[in-house]
This record gives structure tokens, C-alpha cells and sequence, in this order.
């Protein structure tokens, strides 16, 4: 039988990659010196499944990396090893690379091997170099003795009593004996006790045995191996003349190996030609090819499973019964029909919403990079800083974490570089020499709102104003409010540091911060008290597979407006109509005033009027900037699972995408913040770009 | 055929050695550490328990050492799969009661060679 090892490997990456998160939150809440056994054990238990898993599933170089981590661990264990600053940098930058040889096999992309060398010595180095050949890992288990003996062997063998309580079995023995060679066994049973006394569970036999045949003495030894300590074992050679008589000799004397030339290998690997090993080879390679495991899992816990497996109990037994109604249905029945109907349409919804859950994990996994980021960064950069966390729990969807993780590290590096000042200054501005940066996350409505406040210095109004008139981005006596000077913090190319630091300050980022927030449909603030600290706040949609959308009508098209960022619709009063400069019209709704934004115009198609008079307007917020979307009728509600333009057709500016409704037919579904956008750019016309394609 | 109770902390162990017993037409029980065996144990009968030695909660000498103290286990084969390829935890182990070892890394062929050893 073989078994392809590969498909193993995606569980043992995922949990070494658990058991390197624990080790690295481990080994920073370390003290040099004091460490307890709890952790120690903790981190060991974690380096010594990484080595056991690497080197089964044949990552050798991570085995043998993991190798020495764990020696050095278990000399922490067991009391022989001071755990010092230095061996927990070097502990911490061990769990680094053995993170990039796992990426890396993942996705076959090459190591750094030079920085991984490094560390090796390093940690070869604190081993003690004269241990440095004991880091490689035996090849195989299998110690091969090659002791073949022509004639066959002769073995004495005695149990002690208390070998059966090991689950040893003499009979088994025999029988694996047996199928070596020709077998005979002689029992001595002189030390058996009368019944009486009789312990069935004590051995109290001996044997003699010989063995006749061509046979490799390591695959006898192999056989007792498990009982050495157990019995009395003695195995001769046997010589042509000496047969079947006990060598009184032999028992006080073990024999010495004889090398003899033919090697009888137990190395069981052996077993599969050459031939079919090479075809296996081939097979795993085009594995590796076709499928990249890397996001092709996900770890989900067994309630939602079960709450799954319960909706869709449900969903059979409506379906039986809408069944049965149709076999003998008249119009009698419709009412039951009916709610047999809005029961499928129940049981639909909450199996959707089980589904999408699935996809939904803390967001623990990105806030857990930040302990070591925040130690580290300090580190550098001189400064005491405290992080705390807290709503890690709350939940999001799988793709927008994974995209949401850069964006974060660049304001919580942010934070720490721009925002906490240091100690000195600190201490000086009257406030604890630590600093705090703090990251929250909750629920809002159908949003996720994450925040990265710290009680730093600050944004400076001034110097972000006065580097605004520099760069010509604000006129020189423009008045702005303070929100206003904030967001320029988001414009391209805005860097207010004095110094470029490594951590930060280039001034690339923030735009792309908030740009990759905004492709994720959400988006990012900041709020700013002098000498108080800022938070940002990005908000984002929890997931992007569904949206509940507004149905309305152009003309032919439908097109769906997402729920969450319609304000409310209105018909439109003539007399709140206002055109400015001859060209843009807006609609007074209140205190505000609306750009009018003709969808018909937008996406270039022909609508039933064209007057605004009594026209329906959609009012819409969309990146905080509020629009009034012109439509022909408003349809129904609906949630709609959101078809990906850009991997079926491309990215088109004023859609987000496109969906099925019911009847088959598509509807797309508009970007509200692309939209207003562009009627504020008055741009290009969306419709252009979709004619060109 | 048997009845095997497999224990590892390590989930992809885990797997790998259920798949390989199954292919082979076993039954497997998993279980994640020694305290999981332990109650697992005691409700039923098992022909053959594959330990981890490294385990939260209870470790693999241990669970050797409840499994005997059991009468349903008295003589049931247990064997320790160990990375440690020094005597140490080998004689542990077998003082503890564990039957032998399989000294890890093994492939699935060896993994079944040694098991048609106790299970015959």
C-alpha cells in the first residue's frame, strides 16, 4: 500500500503554524530567568511536534532545524539551561523561520536561507558546537546489523515473570519466528510451579529454540527487541555440528557479531522497487503542481457543523411536505401552500446564513501578530509600549481578514512610530512613561468596526495643514475643520515625519491603507485629540459574498443598491431641485444638498422619463459623501449573493459586481461610492469603458 | 483486523495513522491525549493502543501506566510512538507497562509492519 504523505501535510502546516503562535505568545510573556515549567513545557510540547510531524512527512529541513530548538528546550526542561534574554530572542527568531520553511514548502517558494543559517548557528552555538553532529536526525530507525548466519541460529530464551504484564506475547514471537525459517521450540518447563501456586498471568517457561535457515540475526533481535530488558535472550550461531544441544557456554557468553558480506536490509522502505518509489516521486510532484493547499482549509468549530446539520434536517422535512402537498393539491390548500412557501423561505435564509457563518472566524487571527510586532517595534524604537486587545471574538469573514492584515500593521506600526512618543516626552507631557495602543473590534449593523487608538502625542494640526499648503494639496489661507486636515493624512505621498524612520514614514501607505479598505466596500477615520492620542476607525462590511440589496428599475435593467447604504427614497419635489453652474443639479433634502446622479446617464441606457418631476429618488451615502440616485421604480428587497465582476467580465468603476435573481436573469450592483464619485469627477462615463471593452 | 485505540496530540499524526490502519481494514479510535484515551478506555476493549509520549494533560507513560492498572487492559498491546531515539523513554515506557515502540519518523509501511507484529 502507499499512501500519498502530501495530503497529511496541510493539517501538519496548519497546526505547527498553531503550535508556532503559541510558542511566540509563550516566549513573550517570558522573563529571562524566570520562566515557569508550565511554559517551558508548553513550548516544548510545540517544538517537538513540529519535529516528529517535519520529519515524518519529510520537511527534513525543518526537522533538523526543530531539532535543536527542542534540545535546547528540553535542557530548559529539565533544569540544565538558564532561559536568558538572549536564548528567548533566539527562541523567537527560531519560531520566524520555521514559519518561512513551512510557507515556503507550502508554496514552493524559496528560503532565506542565509538569515536561517544565522539563527541555526545561533542556536548551534548556545548548544555547544561539540554537539553539532547530533543535530542531524537519523535517516532511518532501522540500525542494520548485517549478521547472516547460513545454517540458522540458536536461541535461548527466558522470560522474566512479569514479561507477559508488558503485552508481550511468546506465541506471537514464535510465530514471527516461524515465518524466518524452519522452527522448532523446546520447552523447559522445570521453574513451573505447582498449580497451586501457578500465576497465570507471571511468565514461568523457557525455551529453546533453533531456527534453521539462511537468516539475518538483526531480524531476530528485531523480533525480541521489545522484551530485551524482559528476558534472558541469547542467540549463537548455529554450526553444522552443533544442533539441537544447549551451548552452556553460549548463555554466559553473548555472541559477537560476524560481519558477512550479504546484507539482508530491514529497512522496510526497501520493500517498494525503485521503479515504483520514482512513479510516487512523480505523483506527489504533480500534487504539489495542481493543488496550492495554502487557503484551501478552514477550521471550523463543531457547533456551527451541527447548526448546519440541523437547518438542513429542516429544510428536508418542509421539502417532504411541500411534496406531499403537491401530490394532491387544489386551491384549497394555497393557504397552506403558502406557508409551506415562507417556511422554505426560512429555512433557505438561516441555512444561508449557517453557510456564510462557516466562513466566518475571529478576528483574533489578525490581531495576533501584534504582540510580538508591538515588542519588537519598541524595542527598536526605544520606546515602552503597552498593547492591549480587546472584542478579539468578534467574528469576520475569512477573505476580508486576510485582506484587512496589511492594513492593520501599517496603523499599528503607525501608532507606535508616529503616535507614542517616548519615554522622556512622556514623561515630560505629565503622562506614564508606557504607552498604550489599544485594538478593538465590534459589530455595528452589518459592519465591523475595528479601531486602533493609542494615548499618544497626537495628530498636529499645523504641521499637516502647513505640509498640505506645501505639497498644493490646501490653498496657503484656506480655513479647514480639523476632520478635514485629518484626512489628508490619506492622500498620496503625505508624510509629516521629520525623520524616515525604517518602521515608518515614507509617506507611502496610508493612501493605500485606505484604498485597500475601501475595495473591501468599507472604510477608514481618524479622530485626533492633541496630546491625548488618535484612533482609527475602519469599518468594514463582515462579509463579501452577500449583500442585502434594493431592487430598482432603469428603464429594461434592474440594478441592485446595497440596503446598508441607502439613506431613504423620496419622490422628487420640483421646487428642491437646484441646478448649479448651469450643469450639476442638486436637491435640497433638508439641511443637505444632494448631487442628483441620473443612473440612465451613469451606465448609459434608456429610461422610461427622463424629467426629474416626480422622479424617484434613492438617497444614498456612500464613503460619507451622500448622493440622490434617479430611478424608474423601486422593486423588492432582497439578500443577493454578490458575483465577482473582475474574476468573470473585469472591473467596471460604478459596479461592485453583478448577481443572479430569480428568474435568471442578472442585475448589476452598484458601487454607491464609485458612483458619487463620479458624479462628483463628472468623468468618464462608466458605460464608455464597458462599450470599449 | 483489530481494534485500535490511537492517541496524539498531533492532529496530522493522528491522521495519518488512522488512514494508514483503516487502509489496512482497521478500526480507529482517536483520541488527543492521554486523559481522552483514558476515558475512552475505560468504557470499551481495544486489541492494540498506539501512543504519543508527548502530550498535554496526561502524556503518552502515563496513560501506559492507567491503561495496565485497567483489567480490560492488562495484556492489550500498547505500543509508544516516540521521536526519542536514546533508551530513556523507552525503558519509561516499559516500566510503565507499554508493550514497545515505534520510533517516529516511520512511514505508514513501517507503521503496519510493526503493528502485524502484535496483532499477528
Amino acid at each position: 500500500m502507499s499512501i500519498d504523505m502530501e495530503q497529511f501535510k496541510v493539517t501538519f502546516v496548519e497546526e505547527s503554524l498553531e503550535g508556532l503562535d503559541i510558542m511566540e505568545s509563550v516566549l513573550l510573556d517570558m522573563h529571562p530567568g524566570a520562566a515557569d515549567a508550565e511554559a517551558i513545557d508548553n513550548i516544548f510540547r510545540a517544538a517537538h511536534s513540529i519535529k516528529g510531524g517535519a520529519a515524518t512527512f519529510g520537511l527534513g529541513d525543518i526537522a533538523n532545524f526543530t531539532h535543536v530548538v527542542e534540545t535546547l528546550l528540553d535542557e530548559v526542561r529539565n533544569g540544565d539551561r538558564d532561559i536568558t534574554q538572549e536564548a528567548i530572542v533566539l527562541f523567537l527568531s527560531s519560531v520566524d523561520c520555521i514559519r518561512e520553511m513551512l510557507s515556503a514548502d507550502q508554496n514552493d517558494e524559496a528560503i532565506d536561507q542565509e538569515r536561517i543559517g544565522e539563527v541555526k548557528a545561533g542556536l548551534d552555538s548556545m548548544l555547544g558546537s561539540d554537539q553539532d553532529n547530533e543535530t542531524v536526525l537519523p535517516e532511518s530507525n532501522a540500525a542494520t546489523s548485517t549478521d547472516t548466519q547460513e545454517n540458522g541460529w540458536e536461541i535461548i530464551f527466558k522470560p522474566f515473570p512479569g514479561m507477559l504484564r508488558t503485552g508481550n506475547d511468546v506465541v506471537r514471537m514464535f510465530r514471527e519466528l516461524a515465518d524466518l525459517g524452519d522452527f522448532t521450540a523446546v520447552v523447559d518447563a522445570e521453574s513451573l510451579p505447582p498449580l497451586v501456586d501457578l500465576d497465570p498471568e507471571e511468565a514461568c517457561l523457557s525455551w529453546h529454540i533453533t531456527l534453521n535457515g539462511e537468516i539475518d540475526k538483526a531480524q531476530i533481535s528485531e523480533i525480541f527487541e521489545w522484551v530485551e530488558d524482559d528476558c534472558e535472550l541469547v542467540i549463537t550461531p548455529l554450526s553444522a555440528s552443533n544442533t539441537n544441544v544447549v551451548n552452556n557456554n553460549a548463555i554466559d557468553n553473548p555472541v559477537t557479531d560476524n560481519p558477512v558480506e550479504e546484507a539482508t536490509s530491514v529497512d522496510l522502505q526497501a520493500a517498494s522497487t525503485p521503479s515504483e518509489r520514482r512513479a510516487e516521486g512523480e505523483r506527489r510532484q504533480t500534487a504539489r503542481k495542481t493543488s496550492s493547499p495554502e487557503s484551501s482549509s478552514i477550521r471550523v468549530g463543531i457547533d456551527k457543523i451541527d447548526d448546519l446539520i440541523n437547518m438542513v434536517g429542516e429544510l428536508v422535512i418542509t421539502q417532504s411536505m411541500l411534496s406531499q402537498l403537491g401530490e394532491d393539491f387544489d386551491m384549497g390548500r394555497v393557504e397552506r401552500l403558502n406557508d409551506g412557501l415562507a417556511e422554505l423561505e426560512r429555512n433557505t435564509r438561516e441555512l444561508q446564513e449557517s453557510v456564510m457563518r462557516i466562513r466566518m472566524l475571529p478576528i483574533s487571527f489578525a490581531f495576533n501578530r501584534f504582540p510580538r510586532m508591538v515588542h519588537d517595534l519598541s524595542a527598536k524604537l526605544d520606546k515602552k509600549i503597552e498593547l492591549t486587545m480587546s472584542g478579539e471574538q468578534t467574528e469576520l469573514d475569512k477573505t476580508v481578514m486576510e485582506k484587512i492584515g496589511d492594513p492593520l500593521v501599517h496603523l499599528v506600526r503607525n501608532s507606535i512610530d508616529h503616535g507614542i512618543e517616548t519615554p522622556e516626552a512622556r514623561k515630560a507631557a505629565g503622562k506614564s512613561e508606557t504607552g498604550v495602543v489599544n485594538l478593538n473590534a465590534y459589530h455595528q449593523g452589518g459592519n465591523i468596526i475595528i479601531e486602533i487608538s493609542d494615548d499618544g502625542a497626537g495628530l498636529n494640526y499645523e504641521k499637516i495643514l502647513a505640509k498640505a499648503i506645501e505639497r498644493g494639496l490646501v490653498g496657503a489661507n484656506e480655513e479647514l475643520p480639523e476632520e478635514k486636515v485629518y484626512e489628508l493624512l490619506f492622500e498620496p505621498g503625505f508624510s509629516t515625519a521629520d525623520v524616515v524612520s525604517d518602521v515608518s514614514g515614507r509617506g507611502v501607505g496610508m493612501d493605500v491603507v485606505k484604498r485597500n479598505i475601501m475595495a473591501l466596500g468599507g472604510g477608514v477615520d481618524v479622530k485626533s485629540v492633541p496630546g491625548e492620542g488618535s484612533t482609527f476607525t475602519i469599518r468594514l462590511p463582515l462579509t463579501l459574498a452577500i449583500l442585502d440589496g434594493q431592487l430598482v428599475r432603469v428603464g429594461n435593467n434592474t440594478y441592485i443598491i446595497p440596503l446598508v447604504s441607502i439613506v431613504e427614497s423620496l419622490l422628487v419635489d420640483q421646487k428642491n431641485v437646484n441646478e448649479i453652474a448651469g450643469k450639476a443639479e442638486v436637491y435640497q433634502l433638508r439641511a443637505d444638498y444632494l448631487p442628483i446622479i441620473r443612473l440612465y446617464e451613469v451606465f448609459g441606457i434608456e429610461p422610461d422619463q427622463r424629467s426629474l418631476d416626480d422622479g424617484l429618488l434613492v438617497v444614498v451615502e456612500g464613503d460619507g459623501k451622500k448622493g440622490g440616485l434617479l430611478v424608474d421604480e423601486l422593486l423588492g428587497q432582497q439578500q443577493v449573493v454578490i458575483k465577482s465582476l473582475e474574476t468573470n467580465f473585469r472591473r467596471v468603476e460604478g459596479l461592485s459586481g453583478a448577481t443572479i435573481l430569480g428568474d435568471g436573469t442578472v442585475a448589476l450592483i452598484v458601487d454607491v461610492a464609485g458612483v458619487v464619485r463620479l458624479s462628483r469627477e463628472d468623468g468618464r462615463c462608466p458605460s464608455e469603458q464597458v462599450a470599449a471593452a | 483486523m483489530a481494534n485500535i485505540l490511537a492517541v496524539d496530540d498531533s492532529a496530522s499524526m493522528r491522521q495519518m495513522v488512522a488512514f494508514t490502519l483503516k487502509g489496512a481494514g482497521h478500526q480507529v479510535t482517536e483520541a488527543a491525549d492521554g486523559q481522552a484515551a483514558l476515558d475512552v478506555a475505560k468504557g470499551q476493549k481495544f486489541d492494540l493502543v498506539l501512543t504519543d509520549v508527548n502530550m498535554p494533560r496526561m502524556d503518552g507513560i502515563t496513560l501506559a501506566r492507567e491503561l495496565r492498572s485497567l483489567p480490560n487492559f492488562k495484556f492489550t498491546p500498547i505500543l509508544m510512538l516516540t521521536t526519542e531515539a536514546g533508551l530513556n523513554k523507552k525503558q519509561e515506557g516499559k516500566a510503565a507497562g507499554a508493550t514497545g515502540w515505534i520510533v517516529k519518523p516511520f512511514n505508514p509501511e513501517q507503521l503496519l509492519a510493526t503493528i502485524k507484529k502484535v496483532t499477528g
